[in-house]
C-alpha cells in the first residue's frame, strides 16, 4: 500500500527557478533576470499629490488625497531625447487594491508592504492627522518606494495588472476585479484554524515565523522609544531658546558684558532650530524601519500559506488513509474502528453482498481521485516551498543590505548633528569668554 | 526664529583665534590653551607683584578653590577655565592672599533635643593678628547665620555674600540628603572665602572669631551685643524711616544702581529657571537614551548578518547615554550653583540699597525737621553733621563694594557660561568619536565584502 501520509514538505534540486503550477498564474511567465526588471526599463515616480473631493460609495462627500504617477521609458543610448511622460492619478485605496492582488495571486512571494495607513508612532510634533502636509509628504515617498520595490522584483514586475496600474488610467479597478482574485484569498478562519492544527510543517516556516514575530516586536518597540528620544531632544533644544532673549534682555543694562551675551544669545537661537532638521531626516530613517516592520507581516503571510497548504495535505491523507480502511473492512469483513455504521449493521443486520461491492467501487474510485489529488498537492506544497524559499532568500538578502545602510544613514545623521553641535557651542563658547 | 524687540548686536566676529579689534595691551589667548593663558597672566603678576620668582608666589595661591573668584582689578584679562582648573588664583592687592579656609566633612550631631548637621572649617594664615597659624573648628548652619547678621549689622551698605538658604522647597530634597548637604557645603565654602577675599570685610572681627574660637568661646560671644528686641526695635525705625526718605534725595548714582538691579534680578531669575528646566530635559533624554540602546542588542539576537552593526549601534548610544550623564553633572555642579548665588545676590543688592536709603533717609528726616526749628540750629548742627558724615561713608563703601561686585560677576558670568560651552563641546566630540569609528568599522566591512566579491 502506498504511503498516505502527507509528506513534509522539502525542497527538489532538480527544477530550476520555474514559477510555481496550479493556482499560481501564470504558469508560462519566467522570472525575469535583474536586467529585465521593469525599474530597469521604467523610470516610476510618485512626484505629486494632491486634496480632492468626491463622492464616495454611499454618495456621501468626502476628502482624499491623490497621488501622481509619472512613468517615462528609459531608452538606453538616448541621444539628449527623453521619452514622453505619461502620468494618471491614483488613490490610497487603489494601492491597497493592488497589494491585496498581488498577495493574492503570489502567496509565495513576500510582497512589499505598502506605507502606514495612519500616523504612528508620532511624537509630540508631528501630528497624527492623514491630511497634515508632512504626513502626505512622507506618504508619497513611501508608496514610491512601494512602486519601485514592486517593479524591481523578478516576479512581480511581470505582472500585467501592476503594468496596468502605472499606465492605465480608467477601468483598472474594473480589470482587477475581473481576475476574481477575491475569490481565491484564504479566509482568515481557515488560515487560522490550519496554523493552530497542522502537524508537520516545515521548520525553516517554523523558524522564519518566529523571527518575524521577533522583528515585528523589536521594530516597535525601537520606533515606540526612538519617538520618545526624539521628543526629549526636541526639549532640551528648544529649551536653550530660551537663553536668546533672556541674554538680549540682560545685555541691555551691561556695558562690558552685552555685546558678549548678546551674540552668545544669537548662536543659542540658532542651536534650538537646528533641531528640526535634525529631526525631520530622523523620521525618513524611522520611515525606513517601518517598511521592515511592515515586511514581517509579508513575511508572515507566506508561512501562513505554507502552513494553509501543508493542513489542507494532512487533510487530504487523512481523508485518504481513513477511505483505504473503510474499503479494506468492507472488503474483508473485518470492523477494525467503530463506526456508526458498523454498528447499525451489526444490529440490523449485514448488508447485501451487492451493496457492499457497490460501495467498495464508490470508495475504489474516491480512492483513486484521492490519491491523485494527493499527488498533485503534494507536488504543488513542494513547489511553493521551493518558490517562496527562492523568494525569502532573495528578501533576507534585501534586507540586511537595506538595515546596514539604515543603520549607516543614522551614524551619519548622529555624526552631522554632533559637527553642528560643536560649531554652534565653539561660537557661543568665544562670544563668552570675551563677556 | 526671529525674536522681536531685540536689539541688534554688532555684526559677529569670525570665529579666529585672538579677539582682533580690540585695543589691549596683551592680545586675547586662545581659550582652551592653559599655557598661553597663563603666559600673559604671569607677565601682568611679574608687572603688579614686581617679583623676581613669579612661580614660587603663584604656588602659595589656594588650591581647593571651587570657583575662582577671581580678580576685579583686570578685566580687561580674561582667564582662561582651563587655567582655573589648575586652580589658581590671582588676587588684585598687592599683598598676597594670607587667609585660607575650607569647609568640610559634615557630621551629624544628635541630642535630646534635635539634629543638626556640623561642617569642619579649617583656616590657614600667616597674619599676625591670627595667634595660630592653623584653626580647625567645628561650625553649624546657625552660626553662618549669626556671622552674616553681624557682617549686616557691622556694614550696612557692603554687600555680604548670599549664604545658601535654610530650606529648598524646589525639587524636594531632604533636609539631610547626601546632595543636600554636599550642595551646602559647597556654598559655605564660597560664602566664607567670599568674605576672606572681600578687602573690608575678611578684617571683620566676628569673622576672625567665627574662624578661631572654640565652640563654647564662640556661644558666650554670641551672647554677647545687642538683644534681639533691641536689634528688631532697630530694624523697625530703620524700615520706618526709609518708608518716609531716602527716596527723594537719592544721587543719581544710586537711582541708576536700583534700576539695575531690578533689572538684573529679573533676567537671573529667569536665566535660574530655564538653567533648571534644560537640566531637567537633560535628565529625562537620558532617561530615554538608556533604553534605546539595549534595544538593539536585542535586536541582534535574532540577526545574523546585521548582528554587528546592530550592536555597533547600541554601543554608540550607550556611550553617547554616558556623555549627557556628564554633561549633565557639570549643568549641576557649575551653571546651577552659580546662577543661585547670584539670584540671593539680587536680593542681597535690593537690601544694601535699602539700608543706604534708610540711612540717608535719617539724615532727611532729621534735616527736615531742623527746618522748622530755626533756633535751635546750632544744636543740632553737630548731630547733622555726623548723619552726613554717615551718608557719605555709607555710599561711599556701596560705590567702591558695587565696583567690586560688578566685576566679581562679570568674571563668574564669564566663566561658568564658558565653562557650560566647554561642557557642551566635550560632550559633542564625544558622541562624534564614537559614531565616526563606528562608521568606520562599518564601510571597513563593506570594503572587505567588495573585495571578496572581486575575488573568482
Amino acid at each position: 500500500m502506498e504511503s498516505a501520509e502527507a509528506e513534509p514538505s522539502d525542497s527538489r534540486p532538480e527544477e530550476d527557478g520555474a514559477a510555481p503550477r496550479s493556482g499560481l498564474p501564470p504558469p508560462e511567465q519566467p522570472v525575469a533576470t535583474m536586467e529585465d526588471c521593469l525599474a530597469k526599463k521604467m523610470e516610476i515616480t510618485v512626484s505629486e499629490a494632491e486634496k480632492r473631493t468626491g463622492r464616495n460609495a454611499m454618495n456621501m462627500q468626502e476628502t482624499y488625497t491623490a497621488y501622481l504617477i509619472e512613468t517615462r521609458a528609459v531608452e538606453s543610448q538616448s541621444e539628449g531625447q527623453c521619452a514622453p511622460v505619461d502620468s494618471l492619478w491614483r488613490r490610497y485605496s487603489e494601492f491597497e487594491l493592488l497589494r491585496n492582488y498581488l498577495s493574492v495571486t503570489y502567496p509565495h512571494i513576500v510582497v512589499p508592504p505598502l506605507p502606514e495607513k495612519r500616523a504612528d508612532f508620532v511624537w509630540h510634533k508631528l501630528s497624527a492627522d492623514n491630511m497634515d502636509p508632512d504626513f502626505v509628504e512622507r506618504r508619497r515617498i513611501g508608496l514610491e518606494n512601494f512602486l519601485l520595490r514592486v517593479a524591481s522584483h523578478p516576479v512581480l514586475c511581470q505582472d500585467k495588472i501592476f503594468y496596468s496600474f502605472l499606465t492605465q488610467e480608467g477601468g483598472w479597478k474594473e480589470m482587477v476585479n475581473e481576475t476574481g482574485f477575491q475569490l481565491k484569498a484564504d479566509s482568515r478562519l481557515k488560515a487560522l484554524n490550519a496554523t493552530f492544527r497542522v502537524k508537520n510543517p516545515d521548520k525553516r516556516f517554523t523558524e522564519l515565523k518566529h523571527y518575524s514575530d521577533e522583528l515585528q516586536s523589536v521594530i516597535s518597540h525601537l520606533l515606540r522609544v526612538r519617538a520618545r528620544v526624539a521628543d526629549r531632544l526636541y526639549g532640551v533644544y528648544k529649551v536653550h531658546g530660551n537663553y536668546g532673549r533672556v541674554f538680549s534682555e540682560w545685555s541691555a543694562i551691561e556695558k562690558e558684558m552685552g555685546d558678549g551675551l548678546q551674540s552668545a544669545g544669537h548662536h543659542m537661537d540658532v542651536y534650538a532650530a537646528s533641531i528640526d532638521d535634525i529631526l525631520e531626516e530622523e523620521e525618513h530613517y524611522a520611515d525606513q524601519l517601518k517598511e521592515y516592520l511592515f515586511y514581517a507581516e509579508a513575511l508572515r503571510a507566506v508561512c501562513r500559506k505554507h502552513e494553509l497548504m501543508q493542513y489542507d495535505l494532512e487533510m487530504a491523507a487523512q481523508d485518504l488513509t481513513s477511505k483505504k480502511q473503510q474499503c479494506e473492512e468492507l472488503a474483508t469483513g473485518t470492523v477494525r474502528t467503530f463506526s456508526l455504521k458498523g454498528m447499525t449493521s451489526k444490529l440490523f443486520g449485514q448488508e447485501t453482498p451487492e451493496q457492499r461491492e457497490a460501495k467498495i467501487k464508490v470508495l475504489e474510485e474516491q480512492i483513486q481521485e484521492g490519491e491523485e489529488q494527493l499527488k498533485s498537492k503534494n507536488l504543488e506544497g513542494r513547489d511553493f516551498v521551493k518558490s517562496a524559499w527562492a523568494d525569502i532568500e532573495r528578501f533576507k538578502e534585501q534586507k540586511n543590505h537595506d538595515l546596514k545602510e539604515a543603520l549607516i544613514s543614522y551614524a551619519v545623521m548622529q555624526i552631522s548633528m554632533c559637527k553642528k553641535g560643536i560649531q554652534v557651542w565653539t561660537n557661543a563658547k568665544e562670544c563668552f569668554s570675551k563677556m | 526664529m526671529e525674536a522681536e524687540g531685540r536689539v541688534p548686536g554688532p555684526p559677529l566676529p569670525p570665529p579666529s583665534l585672538g579677539s582682533g579689534g580690540e585695543a589691549e595691551a596683551d592680545p586675547d589667548p586662545p581659550a582652551g590653551s592653559p599655557g598661553a593663558a597663563r603666559g600673559p597672566l604671569l607677565a601682568a603678576a611679574a608687572e603688579v607683584l614686581a617679583l623676581d620668582d613669579e612661580e614660587d608666589d603663584l604656588e602659595v595661591f589656594s588650591k581647593d578653590t571651587s570657583l575662582a573668584e577671581v580678580n576685579s582689578f583686570s578685566p580687561s584679562m580674561p582667564i582662561s577655565p582651563s587655567s582655573m582648573i589648575n586652580q589658581y588664583k590671582f588676587e588684585d592687592e598687592p599683598e598676597l592672599r594670607d587667609l585660607f579656609i575650607t569647609v568640610d566633612d559634615p557630621e551629624s550631631h544628635i541630642t535630646a533635643i534635635e539634629t543638626f548637621i556640623t561642617y569642619r572649617v579649617v583656616t590657614k594664615t600667616s597674619r599676625g593678628e591670627f595667634d595660630s597659624s592653623e584653626y580647625e573648628v567645628r561650625r553649624r548652619y546657625q552660626d553662618f547665620l549669626w556671622l552674616k547678621s553681624k557682617l549686616e549689622a557691622a556694614h550696612p551698605t557692603l554687600i555680604i555674600p548670599p549664604l545658601p538658604e535654610k530650606f529648598i522647597m524646589k525639587g524636594m530634597v531632604e533636609r539631610f540628603s547626601e546632595e543636600f548637604i554636599e550642595t551646602r557645603r559647597k556654598a559655605l565654602h564660597k560664602f566664607l572665602n567670599r568674605i576672606a577675599d572681600h578687602p573690608t570685610l575678611t578684617f571683620n572681627e566676628d569673622f576672625k572669631i567665627f574662624l578661631t574660637a572654640q565652640a563654647w568661646e564662640l556661644s558666650s560671644h554670641k551672647k554677647q551685643g545687642p538683644s534681639l528686641l533691641s536689634r528688631m526695635g532697630q530694624t523697625v525705625r530703620a524700615v520706618a524711616s526709609s518708608v518716609r526718605g531716602g527716596v527723594k534725595n537719592r544721587p543719581e548714582t544710586f537711582t541708576e544702581m536700583n534700576d539695575y538691579m531690578e533689572t538684573f534680578s529679573q533676567k537671573i531669575n529667569v536665566l535660574d529657571k530655564i538653567a533648571h528646566r534644560i537640566y531637567k530635559e537633560e535628565r529625562e533624554y537620558f532617561n530615554e537614551m538608556k533604553e534605546y540602546g539595549p534595544i538593539h542588542t536585542l535586536w541582534s539576537a535574532s540577526e545574523e548578518d546585521i548582528a554587528d552593526s546592530l550592536k555597533g549601534v547600541a554601543s554608540c548610544i550607550d556611550k553617547c547615554c554616558k556623555a549627557t550623564e556628564k554633561r549633565m553633572a557639570g549643568l549641576s555642579e557649575n551653571l546651577l550653583p552659580i546662577l543661585h548665588e547670584y539670584v540671593l545676590y539680587s536680593e542681597i543688592l535690593m537690601g544694601v540699597l535699602k539700608r543706604r536709603d534708610q540711612i540717608q533717609g535719617e539724615l532727611d528726616s532729621k534735616v527736615d525737621a531742623l527746618a522748622n526749628k530755626k533756633p535751635e540750629k546750632d544744636l543740632f548742627s553737630e548731630e547733622i553733621g555726623k548723619l552726613e558724615d554717615k551718608v557719605e561713608c555709607a555710599n561711599n563703601a556701596l560705590k567702591a563694594d558695587w565696583d567690586r561686585w560688578k566685576q566679581n560677576m562679570q568674571c563668574d558670568m564669564r566663566s561658568t557660561f564658558t565653562n557650560v560651552a566647554e561642557n557642551n563641546l566635550r560632550y559633542y566630540e564625544e558622541c562624534l568619536a564614537t559614531w565616526e569609528s563606528f562608521l568606520a568599522s562599518q564601510t571597513v566591512d563593506l570594503h572587505v565584502e567588495e573585495d571578496s566579491e572581486d575575488k573568482p
